[in-house]
Formats: C-alpha cells, sequence, structure tokens
C-alpha cells in the first residue's frame, strides 16, 4: 500500500475579499507534506462541505477574519455530519475573539488557532487528530 | 460504514463512494480492487476529454466553460484535475477548484483534484481508476486536466478520447513545445488568453504548423485551432463544437473503437506489469535482500543483469523454459 496523504480543504467562508492568511496557511501545510485543496474566497458552507466530500478530505480548515464564524463554522460541522463525513477534523483560525471559542468547541470545531499561533502547533494538531479511513 | 456498499453506491452515482474509492485508488488500498472488478462491466459509457498545456495557461477555467456548456446540454460531468506533488516535502497545492466554483452546489458536477505522488506504478493507472469510477457513476463527460509538462502526463492524456493542447501567447517558443511530442496527442489545439497581444501570431503560427504536418502525414483528422477568452467565457462554444465534431470522426471511422482498444491493450499490460513489480518488489524489500544484492553488486560479486535473471527465475519459473 502506496503511503497516505492527509488531504486538506483550506477554505475562506464569508463575505471579505482578503485570502493571503489563507494562501499562506495552504503553502505552510503543503510544505508540511499534505495534499492541499485551496477553495478559494467567498466559500459558502455547502460549497466547502460539498469539496470535502468529492475530494474525500480528511481536515477542513476555516479561515474568517470576518466575524462570521459563529454562523459559518458550525454550519460547516453540521452540514458535514448530514453528509455522514463526521469523520472530517474540523479546524479554524484568524480573528476569533476567546469568549468565543468555548462555543465553537462544542459545535465540533476540534481546535482554533488564533493569529500568530506558532505554525508547527497546527501542523503538529492536524497531525495527530486526523482519524484514518 | 462497513455496511456500506460502495459497488452499489457507486453505480447510484453516490459522491461519498466515488470519492472514498479513488482515495483508495490513490493509497493502492486493496479495497479498490474488488470494487474496480465489479464497477468495470458499467464503464466505457463516459465520453474522455483531456486538456492539457503549461502552467498557468487556463486549463481550469476552460474546464469550468466546457463544463458549464455541457450542463447547459443537461449533460453530467466529472473533472479529474492532477497536479504536482513536491518532489521534497511530498505535498501539494491543488488550486484547481478556485476557478470551478460555480459548479460546486451542482449534484451533476463531480470534481476531484489528485496530486501525481511520484506514483511508481505510473500516474496514468490512477487516473485512469478515477475516470473509470466517474463513469460508472454515470457521468456522460469526463474531463481530465493536467499540467502538460513530462512523460507522466502525455501518458495520462493517452486515457483521453479527445485531447486538447492550450497554448497561450507570450509564452516563449511555441514552435519548440510543439516538436516534443505535443503534435503526436493534440487532437484540438485551443489558444486561449486571446485578449493578450501577440495572439493573432500565435494562432497563425500554429496554424501554419498543423498545415505542414496534415500536408506531410495525410491525417484524417486535421487538428483544429480554436481561439477562446475563457476568462470571458468567450469561444468556448466553438471548443465544445470541435470536441463534438473530432468524436463524431471517432465515431464514425471506427478510430474510437480502435483507440479503446488500444487503450485496454496498453492498460492491461501496464496493471501486469504494475502488479508483479508490486509483488517483487515488496519480496524484495521484505528481508533486506534487495540491500544485501546492491552490495554484491557492489562488491563486484553479482551484477545487475544475472540479478534479474536470478530473480526472474526465483519467482516466475516458467520463464526457465524459454
Ligand atoms: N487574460 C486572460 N487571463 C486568463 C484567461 N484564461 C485564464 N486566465 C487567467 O490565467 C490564470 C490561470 O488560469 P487557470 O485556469 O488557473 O490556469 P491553469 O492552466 O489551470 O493553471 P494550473 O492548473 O496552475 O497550471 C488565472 O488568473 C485566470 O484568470 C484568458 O483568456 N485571458
Ligand atoms: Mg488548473
Amino acid at each position: 500500500m502506496a503511503e497516505k496523504k492527509i488531504k486538506i480543504i483550506v477554505a475562506k467562508p464569508g463575505l471579505d475579499g482578503h485570502d493571503r492568511g489563507a494562501k499562506l496557511l495552504s503553502r505552510i501545510f503543503a510544505e508540511a507534506g499534505m495534499e492541499v485543496v485551496y477553495t478559494g474566497l467567498r466559500q459558502t458552507p455547502e460549497m466547502i462541505v460539498e469539496a470535502a466530500l468529492q475530494e474525500d478530505a480528511d481536515v477542513v480548515g476555516l479561515s474568517s477574519l470576518s466575524g462570521v464564524h459563529n454562523y459559518f463554522f458550525p454550519k460547516v460541522v453540521e452540514l458535514l455530519k448530514a453528509k455522514k463525513l463526521s469523520n472530517v477534523l474540523v479546524v479554524g483560525g484568524g480573528i476569533i475573539p476567546l469568549e468565543d471559542i468555548p462555543t465553537l468547541k462544542k459545535a465540533g470545531i476540534a481546535e482554533i488557532f488564533g493569529p500568530g499561533t506558532p505554525t508547527d502547533t497546527i501542523v503538529g494538531f492536524i497531525k495527530a487528530n486526523v482519524k484514518s479511513k | 460504514m462497513d455496511d456500506f456498499d460502495y459497488v452499489a453506491e457507486i453505480l447510484k452515482g453516490s459522491p461519498l463512494a466515488m470519492a472514498r474509492v479513488m482515495t483508495w485508488l490513490e493509497n493502492e488500498d486493496e479495497r479498490a480492487r474488488s470494487c474496480m472488478e465489479k464497477i468495470y462491466p458499467h464503464t466505457g459509457n463516459a465520453y474522455v476529454l483531456g486538456i492539457t498545456g503549461s502552467p498557468g495557461t487556463g486549463k481550469s477555467t476552460l474546464t469550468d466553460g466546457v463544463t458549464w456548456q455541457l450542463r447547459n446540454k443537461e449533460l453530467t460531468v466529472g473533472i479529474v484535475a492532477v497536479d504536482p506533488s513536491s518532489p521534497f516535502t511530498g505535498g501539494a497545492l491543488l488550486g484547481d477548484r478556485i476557478r470551478m466554483t460555480r459548479h460546486s452546489a451542482d449534484p451533476g458536477v463531480f470534481m476531484r483534484s489528485m496530486a501525481t505522488r511520484g506514483y511508481l506504478g505510473g500516474l496514468a493507472q490512477f487516473t485512469r481508476g478515477a475516470v473509470k469510477v466517474l463513469d460508472a457513476g454515470g457521468k456522460d463527460f469526463v474531463i481530465i486536466e493536467t499540467v502538460g509538462v513530462g512523460q507522466d502526463e502525455v501518458d495520462v492524456m493517452r486515457v483521453a478520447d479527445t485531447t486538447c493542447v492550450v497554448l497561450v501567447p507570450g509564452l516563449g517558443d511555441v514552435i519548440q513545445s510543439m516538436k516534443a511530442g505535443i503534435m503526436e496527442i493534440a487532437d484540438i489545439y485551443v489558444i486561449n488568453k486571446y485578449d493578450r497581444p501577440g495572439a493573432d501570431q500565435l494562432f497563425a503560427e500554429v496554424q501554419f504548423r498543423v498545415d505542414q504536418d496534415a500536408s506531410i502525414k495525410d491525417r484524417a483528422w486535421v487538428p483544429p485551432v480554436i481561439a477562446t477568452v475563457a476568462v470571458e467565457g468567450k469561444g468556448e462554444d466553438d471548443l465544445l463544437e470541435a470536441i463534438t465534431a473530432h468524436r463524431t470522426y471517432l465515431e464514425q471511422s471506427g478510430r474510437l473503437l480502435e483507440k479503446r482498444r488500444n487503450r485496454i491493450n496498453e492498460e492491461t499490460l501496464q496493471m501486469i506489469h504494475h502488479e508483479l513489480f508490486r509483488i517483487i518488489r515488496e519480496r524484495l524489500t521484505k528481508d533486506s535482500r534487495i540491500e544485501q544484492m546492491v552490495e554484491e553488486i557492489m562488491n563486484h560479486k553479482l551484477n545487475p543483469y544475472n540479478v534479474v535473471e536470478k530473480v526472474v527465475n526465483e519467482w516466475l519459473p516458467a520463464s526457465r523454459l524459454k
């Protein structure tokens, strides 16, 4: 059997037009040996989950700068479940107030990484928590 | 999901099942084989289109446009977009989906990104597998996008019924790149980014080469040259028309059957090759035998030629008879 790769969807839900952060993260994940599907700007939760489904992703990484995380992140988890994809690890990042984190985690986001989190920490967390398929 | 019947689900077009079996193919997971065996009788219905060209020439944007055209005709589409893995990190950036977001909520389109991974068995085999999954899943058209650089990519294009080679103005010596095998695989030339300077000249150059080639080789199909501005959706209807014309030519001349027969021949041999290689490699690496052999070759006790003979005779006794 060939070596397995971690496949991660990097998505930027919401309406703001900045994706430098998401693009940088994509490169960091690729450098760490992952196969990264970058989906582009202005993704709806439905589009993100459809991508996760078709790509058979292990991980969905959500980045948000525009304050839409409280709606978008849990919605992605919910839609993943509805598509029988509850094994997919969902992580989030971007500008997210500390007080929102417990609610997001309760909604099924495995971890939230604030700005300035060392990339090793993010990569390490993903590698330790992906599920086999 | 142990009671999930992947074969039945693929035949129903389930994206979940198609996606998972594609992963198994990529991982060379044993679970792929029995599925592939069972879906095989249901393949051969999809028309396979290849789109290749240098990085950034607009292949994904064109794929998106052709998909749009096909969807307007109520045809379903599967897409396999292949991007290179980094030979250093093993990772890959798969960015083709960005250009296809308008189809992402359309159940009539299934899009899969694949990294090249440096497959020992050849990239073509895995692409072929993915195409079969989409085919069995009922897609009318399957589009393969690859960056046209190496032999691997040329091999991938042999999977396609119609291959489009995408060129753009301002990328240097086109005639040079047209010598390097492109002329053999192109059924249609697309001059994309026709909004850019130099497009007319490129068009004329390519047209000249095609005419020249046609006069030397007496080809029954002379590849048309199509101008497009993919970002504006311009010329995509011409492109689909050319694809349809090529398909009609293949079907009416009997070339499609011939092409598919050759493909099955090639594929079967490759699969045998791959499987034998896999078995023998596994055995040779198990007890570090390959390392011992390498040592002995280094010390001039053995050489690669008699090692080959020894290995082959050991595991394929029948070859001694010849
Ligand atoms: N000016 C112009 N730009 C175009 C045209 N078609 C595509 N592009 C742009 O060219 C860039 C690359 O387009 P893609 O469709 O991603 O090209 P690609 O060949 O799939 O790229 P890779 O998969 O990375 O090799 C994008 O920024 C497109 O918007 C066109 O007709 N004219
Ligand atoms: Mg592309």
